[in-house]
């Protein structure tokens, strides 16, 4: 991206009528001083921004309400992220954030964590390596590859692969994070670098079908990695086709009253809202009950756009919390999610608000692999 | 009498001369065969163009006119008129387009102006063949038929039916009033709607001239101005009058299809209102108590459910909220028009909601309030002296919070982020075109602009001309209006479609096909390429023959003939040769 640009030029915004869509949607607005109809605004009339001392800048979940609900295709986001750009090539970016793009620089993941350990979750589950040739690639993600809690949901899935047969592989230690936050914190050099890795890593696996654990891969690879030509599915599409053409059958029962959380990036950003609710009404004995805010008007977890990495200005009001009311309200045992950062977050918050035992968090594919 | 051509190079303005050397183009032609004049002129349109045309004509025994210009679609028959009134046979002109196929497509100036003088090169070769051509009349069948009997339609039936000329009414629904029929009151003056409609359907009952078809469909249309066939399909349960009916069949209760001939045709089909659940933020389908502004005219009329008073499951909202906007300057749903009447029918409804309901708070949340017209901005500045608040920002979202709504929205104004409580959101749901629209763009061989609506000839000049000669447009098939404007339009459309009636004859196509008796063998595969039904076998020679009336000539008839027997006049092979070979 040329910096030199005003934000003006960069982000494609003379067709803004300030009818206040995005900033009136931005589920953080309540919380933040971060108003995106003014910054664009500001660049209507001022020409460009000075993001210097914007601390709320980050935190923007880039969950993508702003551009959903603009009836002029301005992309609101962009101007974050444009904003958040300037100060990373200006170095002024929140230490926690910075250790995540140099861990994804160094090892390819945000956590620090050793890239020849990628795999260690899939040891002794007989996943085979992409590279001895497989129908589909898995593409397990960072956090699902590292992080114990959500190993689970990458070992779920495995379980799941197994039982309907599917000749599937790992890219296992040579996998790579697929950059799509990288990219949302502002920095577009590391992922193009990583982005151009990356795709040639996949021709020469010769990987035709991706299937991603996270809406967050599912989404770059889908929308941004430029000249892709692989079928991309979230998990939750793959699966309900496979419960679909009956080659993954259940075989228990799951007597629970399940509600579901639409991840931004699958619901919001990519239209996928049937999917994972058709796995879960599949699932002999759950009870199905949705919340008031669902679909297109589902909340965000807080989770995207590198508040993985960083907490924002206001940590202590969390939407997650006000999430959970609404899972209780509707009567629900177990809040489902389909996304790894819905799931930590959530998990976060349910142990800090003391809902951890009224609620259980848990992905989708973790309930599927109860009963199969 | 040998060809002698004048040349005029149009500047239009800049339009040409700014891309093209226009007398450079001038200078060119002059040196063609048989050219013997060639000008260039600022506007050759204007007065002054023109005259010099008719004194080229008059002192240099002009035989053959080319003028580089515009399109063809704009000034072919002023031209031609012309010529005309100097003495010269219409068709000895041809226009040289260097505007839209030239100045507007290219930007390099040296390269432009050699196209412009390849393509007046051109002209003029196929003018110096040019032949007369006579110009015919024919009869004109002295009715009209009006599509839709909604109060565009109706209005217009009236107006043609009191010039004393024969109006059918062909409507899809059961009953005629469309949309209005559906409303209370109007606004800004607050009349009732339904006293209005009653006016004028009234006198559309009684009008002895006007026969009204329910029930019933535009199916299929032929002909030409002046004499239309087309074909109504009527459906069970019609209840016409039947005023005009000589045909006992009219009557059954059975399908049945209606032919009739017609002069001129309205279109006046009316709109569909924009379905909110493609606004899925708002709830609308979820929530009981966010209903369209449709629905709370039903909800606020005596004759509805609650005996017009505001009630939401038997309680009295203590707030409500209007949004504007929805479904309307939306270009992510293509619905990037604004639909002209939310912004009024929206302060109307807010003052029916403080008149019902003097204690409610009631919100409206806006963008820009376009109050335009005749009392409009009185009208608005009225609702908002009522106490209604008037918000800057169009709400994000809706969702429920206890047994309320909650609308989130920014303030704009204030730069904040608002939470506003609601027990009734009323969604000003746009104007959008028909879904059937097709059905009767397609008979009537209508155009759609690019916002799904009908479009009318010209913009401004010819606002309820189509691009089917006698056919005209009226009320928000063309585009959202509301009930004032359309009336306006209506009067207009039916005032153009009186006038071919009242003259009794039109013009038909001089341009038409000439079979050659010697060179056809009455194969057939003429009448199988004409979309006109123009051609038929004569029995009795064996030859076919055309139908100089019904004949546009397109020409496909004399590119399907095998034995060239077929010639479009004004087209003629030698013509195009000769045009073609100086073109390259």
């Amino acid at each position: 991206m040329e910096t030199d640009q005003t934000i003006l030029e960069r982000c494609d915004l003379w067709g803004c009528i300030q009818c206040g869509k995005c900033t009136g949607g931005c589920p953080l607005s309540f919380k933040t001083t971060l108003n995106v109809r003014r910054l664009i605004y500001e660049a209507l009339v001022e020409g460009d921004v000075n993001p210097d001392g914007m601390e709320e800048l980050w935190d923007c979940t880039t969950c993508g309400t702003c551009v959903l609900r603009c009836p002029k295709e301005v992309e609101p986001v962009d101007v974050i992220v444009a904003l958040r750009t300037e100060l990373v090539d200006g170095g002024i970016i929140p230490p926690t954030i910075r250790d995540a793009l140099t861990s994804v620089f160094r090892y390819g993941n945000p956590s620090l964590m050793q890239p020849e350990e990628r795999a260690d979750w899939a040891e002794g589950l007989g996943v085979k390596s992409i590279s001895d040739g497989a129908d589909v690639l898995y593409f397990v993600g960072c956090i699902p590859s590292y992080d114990d809690r959500v190993q689970k949901v990458a070992k779920a899935l495995v379980k799941a692969f197994h039982k309907a047969e599917v000749d599937f592989g790992i890219l296992g230690v040579e996998e790579k994070c697929c950059c799509n936050e990288v990219r949302r914190v502002g920095e577009e050099g590391l992922f193009e670098y990583v982005v151009e890795e990356q795709q040639e890593l996949f021709s020469s696996c010769n990987v035709e079908h991706i299937v991603t654990t996270s809406p967050h891969c599912f989404n770059t690879f889908t929308n941004e990695y430029e000249g892709l030509d692989i079928k991309v599915q979230h998990y939750t599409q793959f699966v309900a086709e496979l419960i679909d053409n009956g080659k993954l059958a259940f075989t228990g029962e799951l007597n629970k009253v399940v509600t579901y959380h639409d991840p931004c990036f699958l619901g919001k950003q990519n239209a996928v809202y049937d999917e994972p609710r058709k796995i879960l009404q599949s699932i002999p004995g759950v009870e199905f009950r949705e919340m008031d805010r669902t679909r297109d008007r589902s909340l965000c977890c807080e989770g995207g756009g590198g508040r993985m990495w960083g907490e924002g200005t206001n940590p202590e009001e969390r939407l997650a919390t006000s999430r959970f009311e609404e899972v209780l309200s509707v009567g629900a045992d177990i809040m489902a999610v389909a996304c790894p950062f819905c799931l930590l977050t959530f998990d976060l918050a349910a142990k800090a608000g003391g809902y951890d035992e009224k609620v259980q968090v848990t992905d989708i594919i973790e309930l599927v692999a109860e009963v199969i | 009498m040998p060809p002698k051509v004048g040349v005029y190079v149009c500047h239009c303005g800049i339009n040409i001369a700014h891309t093209v050397a226009v007398q450079d183009v001038a200078r060119a032609a002059a040196g063609l065969p048989d050219v013997a004049v060639a000008r260039d002129y600022i506007y050759v349109c204007s007065d002054p163009g023109q005259q010099s045309i008719q004194d080229d004509i008059k002192e240099l025994g002009l035989n053959r006119v080319v003028v580089a210009s515009c399109s063809p679609r704009m000034h072919e028959l002023t031209f031609r008129r012309v010529i005309q009134e100097a003495g010269l046979n219409p068709y000895y002109l041809q226009i040289a387009n260097i505007r839209e196929q030239c100045s507007w497509v290219h930007s390099e100036r040296g390269s432009a102006t050699e196209k412009a003088k390849e393509v007046v090169a051109a002209a003029v070769s196929r003018a110096r063949l040019l032949e007369p051509l006579e110009e015919r009349e024919v009869q004109v069948t002295r009715a009209a038929l009006v599509v839709g009997g909604g109060i565009a339609g109706l209005q217009a039936a009236l107006d043609i039916a009191d010039a004393g000329y024969i109006a059918y009414v062909v409507e899809k629904e059961s009953t005629v009033g469309g949309k209005v029929a559906q409303l209370g009151l109007t606004f800004p003056t607050l009349d009732d709607a339904g006293t209005l409609l009653g006016e004028i359907s009234e006198r559309v009952e009684q009008h002895p001239n006007i026969e009204v078809f329910t029930n019933s469909e535009l199916v299929d249309a032929e002909g030409f101005i002046g004499n239309f066939q087309v074909k109504v399909h009527r459906h069970p349960r019609h209840s016409d009058k039947g005023a005009h009916s000589d045909n006992a069949e009219d009557l059954a209760p059975a399908e049945s299809v209606l032919e009739l001939g017609v002069g001129t045709v309205i279109v006046a089909t009316g709109f569909d209102v924009f379905d909110a659940s493609l606004k899925p933020e708002f709830g609308y389908s979820v929530y009981d108590n966010v209903i369209t502004a449709l629905e709370f005219e039903q909800l606020s009329s005596p004759s509805g459910p609650t005996g017009g008073e505001i009630k939401i499951d038997g309680r009295t909202p203590e707030d409500v909220v209007f949004i504007h906007c929805v479904g309307s300057r939306d270009r992510n749903l293509g619905n990037p028009y604004c639909s002209r009447i939310c912004c009024m029918y929206t302060a109307k409804q807010a003052h029916i909601v403080r008149e019902k309901l003097p204690e409610a708070r009631i919100t409206v949340f806006y963008i820009d309030v376009r109050a335009f017209g005749k009392g409009f901005e009185e009208f608005y500045d009225q609702v908002r002296e009522e106490r209604v608040r008037y918000r800057r920002g169009n709400p994000s979202e809706i969702y429920r919070r206890g047994d309320r709504l909650v609308v989130r929205a920014e303030d704009t104004l204030l730069g904040k982020p608002i939470e506003v409580e609601a027990d009734l959101v009323v969604l000003a749901a746009g104007i959008v075109p028909r879904e059937d629209a097709g059905q009767v763009a397609g008979p009537l061989k209508l155009s759609r602009s690019e916002d799904g609506f009908f479009m009318e000839l010209h913009p401004k000049l010819r606002p309820v001309d189509t691009t089917t000669d006698g056919v005209y447009l009226a009320g928000c098939c063309q585009g959202p209006k509301d009930i004032t404007d359309t009336i306006a339009q209506a009067k207009a459309a039916a005032s153009s479609a009186l006038i071919p009636l009242s003259l009794g004859r039109v013009r038909v196509e001089s341009v038409t096909c000439a079979i050659d008796p010697l060179l056809c063998s009455g194969c057939g595969l003429c009448a199988e390429a004409c979309v006109y039904g123009a051609l038929a076998l004569d029995g009795r020679t064996g030859l076919m023959t055309a139908n100089q009336v019904v004949c546009k000539g397109c020409g496909a008839c004399a590119t399907a003939c095998p034995s060239g027997a077929i010639v479009v006049k004004h087209f003629t092979p030698d013509q195009i040769l000769a045009e073609v070979e100086a073109a390259i």
